[in-house]
């Protein structure tokens, strides 16, 4: 946590993208034309959301087995910042469906799946809100988040396989990697994603941190 | 495996017992059926197939939601506590979830009853429809019996279960409502394997997750 250089990286890399991500090259492609640019923006949300929902289910692993309340801050801040880049991946996907679909909020299988998603998320924190036991509240939501964990994948990686979606790499679709994207867009690209990967862990550890000196004052209060 | 027996055992018998509980259930699924048939069937006399379906399910859903909840709040604290000391967490977890989903195969084969008398069977492959039924009650019964347990600890029972299990049930719900298309329009079993893999596979991880995750809740 203390080591400073990885956040260097991630504000170089956020920069990098920002950067060449609009004066960078990208294929002309039928439809897309210029918002193929989205893709450095909208898809690293979703590989963002996706690590920190991980993470966020390592420590609530972590927590059943040891106990430590350290473990459960962890959990809730990363499912926490979960939700951000959800919510910022969905605002993202809207505006590009809006252009190039005609339609911000298209039938979609990945779209439905990720408001199911954010529902779990946001049941996720209702439960924590309904109880006062620090103890129950922790190994309870631990459980819950394992859980929904647990039914959230197949909704995202199976089932938009298995019916049509408009969505590349679905359903039939070819995905981005293979037809639409040239080395240039690559260079951009797989750094963008390692940047918002990198900018959503550095937001939940500065969250983390804050949680875990407010209990440690009110311990010594 | 003789624990798990007599678990299941002693449940039938407490719900036998108090058959005020199961008679609600029942007249729950047999009213919400009549609701449905004096909005759709008796003002337009004509209803679409999907939404035949789809009605069915929710009626399914929320019955499902409804006789689980009760799973861990109906017997006493100080039951529960002598339960904790005789017998492993994990087979108590299979007990319940073996017992509701009898109780969800009674409750969705009656419900289909009532629910073609009164809204016409529009099933054609009725096997691979009451296949889809059992499926269905399977992860029902699996994923709602531990949300139940998670709920059952908090004071607003009722409102958190609704909350937490259903985005829980949905990606399983959307398959089942697919799979029991595919009954309802007479497609041979082979052109569903798909779906009836998809639910099976969903059903094992339920089951196999909260068979893992009970004895943390147990604890408290």
């Amino acid at each position: 946590m203390r080591k400073i250089w990885w956040k260097f990286l991630a504000a170089g890399l956020v920069l990098y993208t920002a950067i060449f991500g609009l004066i960078g090259e990208v294929p002309r492609q039928p439809i897309l034309n210029e918002t193929i640019r989205n893709v450095y923006f909208h898809v690293p949300m979703w590989f963002g959301m996706m690590a920190l929902m991980i993470s966020s289910l390592v420590y609530s692993i972590k927590y059943l087995r040891n106990g430590q309340v350290q473990d459960d801050v962890y959990a809730v801040e990363f499912a926490n910042v979960a939700i951000v880049f959800g919510v910022l991946g969905f605002i993202t996907g809207s505006l590009w469906g809006n252009y190039t679909w005609g339609d911000p909020l298209p039938k979609d299988p990945k779209i439905i799946a990720v408001e199911v998603g954010l529902l779990i998320y946001s049941a996720y924190f209702v439960l924590r809100g309904s109880f006062e036991d620090e103890q129950k509240k922790a190994r309870l939501s631990a459980v819950y988040n394992i859980f929904a964990f647990a039914s959230f994948m197949p909704l995202v990686w199976i089932l938009p396989r298995l019916t049509d979606s408009l969505h590349p790499g679905n359903g039939g679709n070819p995905a981005f990697g293979k037809y639409d994207m040239d080395s240039n867009m690559r260079m951009v690209f797989y750094p963008a994603i390692l940047a918002w990967i990198l900018v959503g862990v550095w937001i939940s550890s500065l969250r983390i941190r804050i949680k875990l000196l407010n209990n440690h004052l009110q311990d010594n209060l | 495996m003789q624990e798990i027996k007599n678990l299941i055992i002693k449940d039938i018998i407490l719900e036998w017992r108090q058959k005020y509980a199961f008679n609600g259930m029942v007249l729950y699924v047999v009213s919400t059926v009549f609701m449905c048939y004096i909005s759709f069937k008796l003002k337009t006399n004509s209803i679409e197939p999907i939404t035949w379906n789809t009605l069915f399910w929710i009626i399914i859903l929320f019955s499902a939601v409804n006789s689980i909840t009760k799973s861990f709040i109906q017997e006493k604290a100080g039951r529960q506590l002598y339960y904790y000391q005789i017998a492993k967490p994990s087979s108590i977890i299979l007990a319940k979830i073996i017992y509701n989903f009898l109780l969800m195969v009674f409750l969705g084969f009656l419900g289909f009853l009532i629910y073609s008398i009164f809204m016409g069977n529009k099933a054609e492959n009725l096997g691979l429809y009451l296949l889809s039924l059992t499926l269905g009650a399977l992860g029902f019964s699996a994923s709602l019996t531990l949300i139940a347990g998670i709920a059952s600890k908090s004071d607003n029972t009722a409102g958190l279960m609704a909350v937490l299990s259903f985005p829980i049930l949905l990606p399983m719900l959307s398959m089942l409502i697919k799979l029991s298309k595919n009954a309802m329009d007479g497609l041979a079993l082979r052109a569903s394997y798909d779906e009836i893999l998809v639910i099976s596979g969903i059903d094992l991880i339920v089951i196999a997750l909260s068979y893992m995750l009970f004895p943390f809740l147990w604890k408290s």
